[in-house]
């Protein structure tokens, strides 16, 4: 098996946060934690994209470079975990992220009162026994070790999150991308709008010319 | 006199330039070396007893179901 993955397809996300939801309620996050969030870019501008980002379970993870208790590790699959027994709450893997992955449960607060570092496991709960209670409690559930991906990419509705073995994902993703074919016109805006929705602005136009010019 | 002072100018130049050498400004981070506890792996757990070709075969499945245009054919 090959590397463990995230994909986000941009062209179906459509901001719905189930992926969110899914995490949050599989793994009982604390308030204030978001081990995964959508981003959109152009927010209701037509045409905006969203997409899903959590911990990207780097090739070359900064966060495991920074880290001044080496409490990272990264499994055969390639996932990114960490031993909250050792995190001592300094922040520097939030600073190296260039996802913002990681987060602290009493938010940003001095160094020492931020609490242990909580980010996203693929789903495969921490160095504990596996399905143990401790497990839970400290990193959510162990789905990797149930043989199941991670619930929030197994919860999208529109299939814009893809995870697991990365050949197979891209796999997915191309034929997916070939059978499109139209590029961005199969899914998103334009398909559920698009044209029709130009045509409406346009007469909506004209009318408000022809009004002025009636004045 | 002359000859002094621009012999004088020139070591002074060396001297000064001496001191400028071409070390890599790059900083070379280090990857520390895992502290904590260790983990087993995803197929030592209860649910596949070790049996890693399972374990595979299970995630394989789980996988190709994300693919809706596999399960529509």
């Amino acid at each position: 098996m090959a590397r463990m993955k995230f994909l986000c397809d941009a062209e179906r996300c459509i901001e719905c946060n189930g992926c969110v939801t899914a995490c949050k309620n599989e793994h009982e996050v604390p308030w204030g934690v978001n081990r995964r969030r959508v981003v959109t870019i152009n927010d209701g501008v037509p045409g905006e994209r969203s997409m899903s980002v959590a911990c990207m379970h780097c090739a070359d993870a900064p966060c495991m470079a920074v880290c001044p208790t080496d409490c990272f590790y990264k499994t055969e699959e390639g996932v990114v975990l960490h031993d909250k027994d050792l995190c001592i709450g300094c922040g520097y893997c939030f600073f190296a992220c260039p996802f913002g992955a990681p987060q602290f449960p009493n938010g940003p607060a001095a160094f020492g009162a931020r609490g242990k570092m909580d980010k996203c496991t693929f789903c495969a709960g921490g160095p504990e026994a596996d399905g143990s209670d401790e497990e839970f409690k400290k990193y959510g559930r162990n789905r990797l070790s149930e043989g199941k991906l991670p619930a929030c990419a197994e919860m999208c509705a529109t299939k814009a999150l893809l995870a697991g073995d990365s050949a197979v994902v891209s796999d997915i993703y191309r034929d997916r991308v070939l059978r499109r074919g139209k590029g961005s016109e199969a899914w998103g805006w334009s398909t559920a709008y698009g044209k029709q929705g130009e045509k409406i602005q346009e007469r909506t136009q004209e009318r408000s010319q022809a009004q002025e010019g009636a004045k | 006199m002359k000859t002094r002072l621009l012999t004088l100018f020139a070591l002074a130049g060396i001297l000064g330039l001496s001191a400028c050498g071409e070390r890599p400004q790059i900083v070379e981070y280090k990857q520390g070396k895992y502290q904590g506890k260790a983990d087993t792996r995803p197929w030592e757990a209860p649910a596949f007893k070790g049996d890693k070709l399972a374990w595979e075969n299970a995630l394989r499945n789980r996988n190709q179901a994300q693919n809706e245009y596999k399960r529509v054919d």
